[in-house]
């Protein structure tokens, strides 16, 4: 696999930080008690949420998890409407109706965002089957965890869109937990991509924290997606370095995993990567800094902005009440 | 005009909305050409008309068939999709509650979800316990979906073109005792709008509020009893949820009484939301108690006189009307 494109490499540096300093940001507001809400954090996940993005178009399809955060900003989301989303205000991408598990931005791609564990999955089929049905070349990407990969949906969809070579990235983030279980806990198979085998599906595994080996699998299954050549269920390896929500205890986790997550973190291994590929300190510096900055001005927006409506309960609902 | 059944009349519709919009599609199990058009032969002759990817024929998985047809929606088509028996709702009850349902609410508007669920069920066939509940109830009690039932084969000619057309989802409950009734063809491009009830025989005594099979039987008893000098008006709702009140409630204050009935089990039944409603909103008008009848409050039996034993009958809903009207 060649090298990944200096522009490139760049662009997934940007989306990676924009997703760190998001959940940075979040953890701190919610510390801090100026946000009360429940968040998932994605510390540790980063850079495969962002090298996947990073491999689609904007008009692809994406559909994500209540621990969505990362493919939400790192696919473009407006961050000042994902703000006000998630501190439930009317400025929200949905009115403050959805919230942090709920976020929908369609202008993006992001279609739905579940709050069910692998709920998502028969979904991106469907979105998938439109692509088939008008042709418009697009791809779907749902992204899910190695514990929704036990849910029954999981195994149907994953079965229908092989069936009907649907245009469909099934990208599991396994990040070693299902919610408190450790993996080993609740399955006993070696791996999640293994069974796509089963189903006749091409399947890739690669290290979510190596960008060298991420970017190039999301390229390489997006484009036999896109060809027509069917679905791709990508399994990356990676660490959810915190709770499975903001505030849960994580002392199941044993020491040495502890360790192991610490040391395979993607954040320094990303910038080791991009300073071999001589991006100064001072540039990627700037980077995170602008990003901070345009965090701050869309956090405070939210904080600033109107309550949705109370009269909000009774619309969109059905059409007659939108 | 010529008579269709219908059987002919869902099929008429559907070929229709197919014909008009290239994103109108249908998916479920068996539904396609090589399975036969379907076990109640609904989609037959469309694969040929529209191809397979328009006539989805699916793995057995509910979950994946109403989640395909969710994901379809969101990106602007119209699926059509179909649960073989209302009772296999059972394995796919997260995908239309938590998210067709919810979904245009949720995202604050921008994601509604207009797909049709087509699902068959009946008592009276000898199914058993697993393929014959009329489970309307658990859909009525969730926002943002309409559930809707044919009695006759032109209100099913009509009312799945407008469930085509809606832009929310529709629960399409087809009774399998009535797919061979036939009506007049109300001809192409009738639309029943959602949400209208009919009123199905006229009356001044008392009044039956039904939907789906039992309203032949109300309508029926309501002829018998004409002969005996009870006038009984019936409401056909034709959408349960949410349902036509205006209609409802103006025939209620006219006969002063009124009874509840569906083959659904009594016990937290639509009858029980209408019957309550009836009673808060009609009280001055009302001459006595708003009666309920519905099945048996246990699993559908098979045998058949198990089964007609469960199932609200001709006799139970005369006496309950005698009652009412005071002429037991």
């Amino acid at each position: 696999m060649a090298e990944i494109d200096r522009d490139k490499l760049l662009d997934i540096y940007t989306r990676t930080m924009k997703v760190n300093r998001t959940d940075e940001k979040f953890r701190e507001l919610l510390m801090q008690g100026k946000v009360a809400v429940m968040y998932y954090c994605v510390r540790g996940q980063e850079l495969v949420s962002a090298a996947a993005m990073a491999a689609l178009e904007q008009d692809d399809y994406v559909v994500c998890t209540y621990r969505g955060q990362g493919e939400q900003t790192a696919k473009g989301i407006p961050i000042e409407k994902w703000w006000g989303e998630c501190l439930g205000k009317a400025t929200g991408t949905c009115k403050g109706k959805g919230g942090t598990m709920h976020i929908t931005d369609p202008a993006t791609g992001i279609m739905v965002t579940t709050g069910v564990v692998g709920s998502g999955i028969p979904i991106a089929n469907g979105l998938g089957i439109a692509s088939q049905n008008n042709g418009d070349g697009r791809v779907t990407l749902v992204s899910f965890g190695d514990g929704a990969a036990n849910i029954g949906g999981f195994h149907e969809a994953m079965n229908m869109a092989q069936l009907y070579k649907l245009p469909v990235i099934f990208l599991c983030q396994n990040n070693r937990y299902g919610e408190h279980t450790a993996y080993a806990d609740h399955t006993d198979s070696p791996d999640i991509s293994s069974r796509a085998a089963g189903y006749g599906m091409k399947s890739l595994k690669v290290d979510g924290n190596n960008v060298n080996e991420v970017y190039p699998a999301m390229v390489e299954a997006v484009e036999y997606a896109r060809s027509g050549k069917g679905p791709v269920l990508v399994e990356a390896m990676c660490y959810r370095m915190m709770g499975h929500f903001f505030g849960s205890d994580f002392s199941y986790m044993p020491e040495e995993h502890l360790a192991e997550m610490t040391a395979e973190d993607p954040l320094p291994k990303l910038r080791k990567v991009m300073l071999e590929r001589q991006f100064t300190e001072e540039e990627l510096d700037k980077i995170v800094a602008d990003i901070n900055a345009e965090i701050d001005v869309a956090v405070q927006h939210a904080l600033d902005a109107p309550l949705p409506d109370t009269d909000e309960i009774y619309k969109d609902v059905l059409e007659e009440t939108a | 005009m010529a008579e269709i059944t219908m059987t002919q009349a869902l099929n008429l519709a559907i070929d229709e909305a197919m014909a008009e919009d290239d994103g109108v599609f249908c998916l479920g199990e068996d539904v396609a050409a090589k399975q036969g058009g379907g076990v109640f032969k609904i989609t037959s002759g469309l694969t040929e008309k529209y191809g397979e990817n328009r006539i989805r024929a699916t793995p057995i998985s509910e979950t994946a068939i109403i989640g395909a047809a969710i994901g379809a929606a969101l990106a602007g088509q119209r699926p059509i999709a179909e649960i073989m028996l209302m009772n296999f709702v059972g394995v796919c009850m997260d995908q239309i509650v938590n998210h067709a349902a919810k979904l245009r609410f949720m995202s604050g508007g921008q994601t509604p979800c207009p797909i049709v669920i087509r699902t068959t069920t009946g008592v009276g066939v000898g199914f058993g316990g697993q393929h014959s509940d009329m489970l309307e109830a658990w859909f009525a009690h969730v926002a943002g979906i309409h559930v809707v039932t044919p009695s006759n084969a032109a209100d099913a000619r009509g009312l799945m073109r407008s469930a085509i057309d809606a832009n929310d989802p529709v629960i399409f409950i087809e009774n399998i005792l009535c797919y061979g009734l036939s009506s007049k063809d109300p001809g192409p491009d009738y639309r029943v709008p959602l949400g209208k009830a009919a009123v199905a025989k006229q009356g001044t005594d008392i009044s039956i509020i039904t939907y789906g099979r039992t309203v032949l039987d109300a309508l029926e008893v309501a002829g018998e009893l004409e002969k005996e000098g009870i006038s009984v008006e019936v409401v056909d709702l034709r959408t349960i949820a949410p349902y036509d009140e205006e209609t409802v409630l103006a025939s209620v204050r006219k006969t002063g009484r009124a009874i509840t009935l569906h083959e659904a089990v009594r016990p937290f039944g639509a009858g029980a939301e209408i019957a309550a409603n009836i009673q808060e909103k009609c009280w001055d008008s009302l001459k006595g108690p708003v009666g309920r009848i519905g099945g048996t409050f246990s699993a559908v039996p098979f045998a058949s006189h198990l089964e007609q034993a469960w199932i609200p009958n001709k006799s139970e809903i005369v006496e309950q009307i005698k009652a009412s009207v005071g002429k037991a």
